[in-house]
Formats: C-alpha cells, structure tokens, sequence
C-alpha cells in the first residue's frame, strides 16, 4: 500500500501544505476570541520589549558618548624646553592605547580657565602661571587609567590628571547599567515567551479533542502540528504589528523633539534610520518565533492518544 | 436472519497472543489484562462484555492502537501493530481501522460530510473519488440528506450514524466500537446496530465492539465474555435467531454475575 502512495507524493504535499495554510488561517477566525487574547498578550508584550529596547540601546548609546567624552590632561615640567616637549608628544603619540593627543600651550589653557571660571582670572594675563598640556584621549576609554600611568612615566611630565576615582566610579556605573539592561531584556523575553505560550496553550487546551479526534482518525503528528504552528506564527505577526507602529512612530516624534535640542551636546541620542529598522526586525521575528515556539509546545502535550 | 457465513472460519484479520497490560508504576501497579489471545475472522462481527472493571474497553484499546500492550503481541491484517513506531501507527489507523466512541468524536468545526471524509482527506483522496465515497457510505447509513449539516445540528443517532460512516469511508479492515450505543436511545441504538450488522453482512466489514448491553451484542455473531482481565467464555451466534442468542446471553451474564441487564 505504500508503494502506490509514494507516486504521488509530491503533488500530495503541496496539496497538503495548502491544506494546511488554509486551515490555519480558518482556525484564526473560528477561535475568535481565543486569537484575540493570544495576540493581545503578543502585543503587550511586545509593546514592552519594544519600548524598552528602544530605551536600552539609547541608554547605551549615551554611555557610549559618556565615555569617549573621558580624557587625561597631561601637564608638562615648566623647565621642559621646546624640543623636549615635541619629544615628549611623540612619545605620547606612540603609546600604545593613546588614541588621540592635543596640544594646548599655556595661553589657551589660561583662555579656557578664563571661559570657565571667569573674568576675574584675567589678571593672571600679567604673568601666567599654568603649564602647557596635552590632552590625550586612550582608544579604549576604559584604560584610561592604565595609559595615564604609563604617561606619567615619562620625563618631563609634571602630572597627569584624568579625574581618578571619578572615572573609575563612571565606568563602574555605566558597565553596571549595561548590565541590569541586558538582564531585564532577557528576563522580559523570558516572561513574554512564557506568558504567550500559556496563553496559546489555554487555547489549545480548549481544542485537545480536536486533537485526539485527529490523530485517532489517522493524522500524523506534522499533520496535527503544522496549521497550529501555522496559526502560531499569524498570531504572533498579528501581534507585532502595533508594537512595531508604536515604537517607529512613537521614535520618531521624540527624535524629532530631542535631536535639536541636543544638538552640539555632549551626548546624542540615535539616529532613526538603522535603529527603527533593528527594532522592527526584532519584535517581528520575536512576535513569529515566540508565535510558533509556544504553540509547537502546547501541540506537543496532546499528541499522545 | 439465518446466516452461515459468520462461524464459517475465514482469514483471520486480528490477532493477539498473550496480551498483558498494567497501569500504574513498577511498585503499584494493577493488571488489567492478564494475558489475553484472541483471534478475529474476517468478516466477524465480535461483542465484548463483562462486568465493570473487566478490561472491556482497554482490551479495544490495545487492540486498536490506541493504548500499548504492556507485553504480548497484536497482528492486524498481517502487521504486526504492536511494534510499529507512533508515525507509522497514524497511517497504519488511517488505511487499516475504523473507530466508533460512545460520545461521537466528531469535529465541531466540520461538516457531517467533511467529517465522514476526513480520513479520506488524510490519505490523500480526490476530489470526485471522497464524493462517491461519501455517496455510497452516507447512502448506506441514511445521512446522505445532512451532509451540509454542523454536528450541532443534528441528533445523537445522526451523529454516531455521522461516526460510522468516517469510520467506514476507507475499506478498513477492522472497525472497533466502543459503546457505541452507550449515549443513544433504544430505538436509535437499535437502527444503528442494524446497519453495522447489515454492513458486516453485505460488506463482509469485520467489527468489534465492546458493550454491556445485551440487546446490542445480541446483533454480534460471536460474544465474549471477559472477567478480571481474562477471558471467560465465548458465545457464537450460529444460526440462532437474535432473541434466542439475546436469551444465551442474558443467561451467561447470569452465571458471570457483575452488572445486572434489564432486558428491553
């Protein structure tokens, strides 16, 4: 009997797959209101994924701007000559870590305290008494204190300065909010996995002698699971869509509100062009995979007869 | 009602050898069926009963592939059932056996039409071929009329008339019923078993149904008769008349004990 069933196989399964989609979708609209919950709690989950991701990443982002914005200042000896403080920026520059040095000589630094801390230090034009600097910027931030070391090594150098203690509580901070932000991302997708697939699983439950009915009638497994997998996955597109308009409109009225008032500020917030297109990748493929995983699962119980 | 063909010894399409099945685990478990043989012919229309708690039904569990014999083995139609894997196990319900519940297990969602193909779709059948063949057995079992009909729609009888029909649609080569009239009235209960009988006549369709109801195993041409998971004894219909084989069955159920028939 196999042997006359193998011949049309082929034609059978697209006839099948055919099958299968078209009662996925009839199944849809016959559990109303059992879709409608299932895709509801898709939905508000996803709404907060959504939300807090976009939130995250700029968090990141801003820590990111945070710490590039972390600089040593590197005060030169006052006996040091002309050549020795060329020699000593070479030496700078060549240090493995330094990722940019600028060089500052005593009338710019007397100007940028004047800008900073007032008029009154104009007096201090008779006779100057700062030292020229180098500003130096370490390619990975977080070492700044390592390089800062290695600098202060150097002759010539009088001091070199790059807020420590400061720096080091900064990075603790922003690495600890990093952190806690991946942490509360896994967990949120853990609780949406968990809440959807309960959620189908209720609305499988109610369909477990649609089940039985089946396999006892002679389908197999795949024939039972597919249109539910199938169904699985519409609920879980139908369950991105408002998440994903939210956050793409909801960002970009708030980039529209934020990016001029902080233009030329230390820290900016990003740009919705790649960014909207990640976020709606990842609450899609979330919405279908979280769609097709809990209902693969829940079918999975009733199979046994 | 006189007929020879049901004792005459054909192939035998079923057959178990020493079935044994327990519930429960290693250290508490309770044997149900304690080593069971049993062979059906084709064309044989067999009642099983006995008292509550006998094994009845999980006897036609096994058998019918629905449930796993703790050890023994089962051959259907030459295959043996009870070493085949669960995929093989779906085709093999779906070509090979047919199945009646008390309580219907029709598809709300469907059609009595839809329903009475589905294993007919499962398999893969045309379109014109699932029409005749939901002509020639709706025809049969009298619900050709209904066919457009939700299950909701229509009466019990209607429904494990429903029932019947899918479960006859592909030639199988056993049907199982289990308390198939269980659910039904009597006049119902009696027109159905009237067709099951009428089709293992004229069909050569072969049956096994379990029951407790002496009325309806008395359209059975063979009865057995199962006590604490063993068998008992069996009756054979022969040439008797319906009521004489009805007597020799309320009779046995006497001498068995265990529930009590009223007899209609």
């Amino acid at each position: 009997m196999c042997g006359t069933k193998r011949k049309g196989y082929t034609a059978m399964k697209f006839r099948t797959l055919r099958r299968h989609f078209r009662e996925s979708f009839k199944s849809l609209g016959r559990n109303g209101w059992m879709t409608f919950a299932s895709v509801s709690a898709v939905t508000v989950t996803l709404l907060l994924v959504g939300v807090f991701v976009a939130i995250m990443l700029n968090l990141n982002k801003i820590a990111d701007d945070l710490e590039h914005d972390v600089e040593m200042k590197v005060y030169v000896e006052l006996a040091a000559d002309e050549a020795s403080t060329t020699a000593l920026e070479d030496q700078i520059r060549e240090t493995p870590g330094v990722a940019e040095v600028i060089y500052s000589t005593r009338d710019q630094e007397l100007d940028q305290m004047i800008r900073d801390f007032g008029e009154d230090l104009k007096l201090y034009e008779q006779s100057n008494p700062l030292r020229e600097a180098f500003y130096v910027k370490a390619s990975d931030p977080q070492q700044t204190a390592k390089v800062a070391q290695t600098i202060d090594e150097y002759p010539n150098t009088y001091e070199v300065v790059y807020g420590e203690g400061k720096v080091e509580k900064l990075f603790d901070f922003l690495n600890f909010g990093r952190n806690a932000g991946l942490i509360l991302i896994l967990a949120l997708l853990f609780t949406a996995m968990f809440l959807i697939s309960n959620t189908i699983r209720i609305t499988i439950v109610a369909r477990k002698t649609e089940i039985g009915i089946m396999k006892l009638v002679g389908a197999s497994n795949s024939f039972v699971r597919i249109p539910f997998v199938l169904e699985g996955i519409w609920m879980g597109i139908l369950g991105s869509i408002i998440p994903i308009l939210v956050v793409v409109f909801g960002y970009l009225e708030f980039y529209d509100y934020a990016e001029p008032r902080l233009r030329g500020e230390m820290i900016q917030i990003l740009a919705p062009v790649p960014f909207l297109y990640i976020v709606t990748g990842i609450l899609f493929f979330m919405g279908v995979f979280i769609g097709m995983w809990g209902s693969f699962m829940s079918v999975r119980k009733f199979l046994k007869i | 009602m006189v007929t020879t063909t049901n004792t005459k010894p054909g192939r035998a399409v079923l057959q178990a050898h020493q079935i044994r099945k327990s519930f429960g685990s290693k250290l508490n478990s309770t044997e149900v069926l304690k080593g069971i043989n049993l062979q059906v012919r084709e064309g044989e229309f067999v009642g099983i009963m006995g008292p509550s708690g006998a094994g009845k039904t999980t006897l036609l569990n096994v058998l019918a592939t629905i449930d796993r014999p703790t050890s023994g083995t089962i051959t259907i139609d030459g295959n043996e059932t009870s070493k085949m894997k669960d995929a093989q196990l779906s085709t093999f319900r779906r070509d090979k056996l047919g199945f009646i519940f008390q309580d219907y297990n029709l598809l709300d969602t469907l059609t009595v039409k839809e329903n009475i193909l589905l294993p007919a779709s499962l398999g893969g059948l045309s379109k014109k071929a699932a029409e005749e063949q939901f002509n020639d057995i709706a025809g049969i079992l009298g619900i050709k009329e209904h066919g457009h009909k939700y299950p909701h729609e229509i009466s019990g009888g209607q429904k494990q008339r429903t029932s019947a029909a899918r479960a006859l649609v592909n030639h199988p080569s056993m049907v199982f019923a289990d308390e198939p009239t269980g659910a039904l009235d009597s006049k119902s209960a009696s027109a159905l078993l009237g067709t099951l009988e009428d089709v293992n006549k004229s069909r050569g369709v072969t049956i096994m149904m379990v029951t407790h109801d002496a009325v309806a195993s008395s359209y059975c041409s063979r009865v057995i008769f199962l006590k604490d998971g063993a068998m008992y004894s069996e009756l054979y219909r022969g040439d008797k008349a319906r009521q004489a084989f009805f007597q020799d069955i309320l009779n046995m159920q006497a001498v068995l004990g265990g529930d009590r028939v009223d007899a209609r």
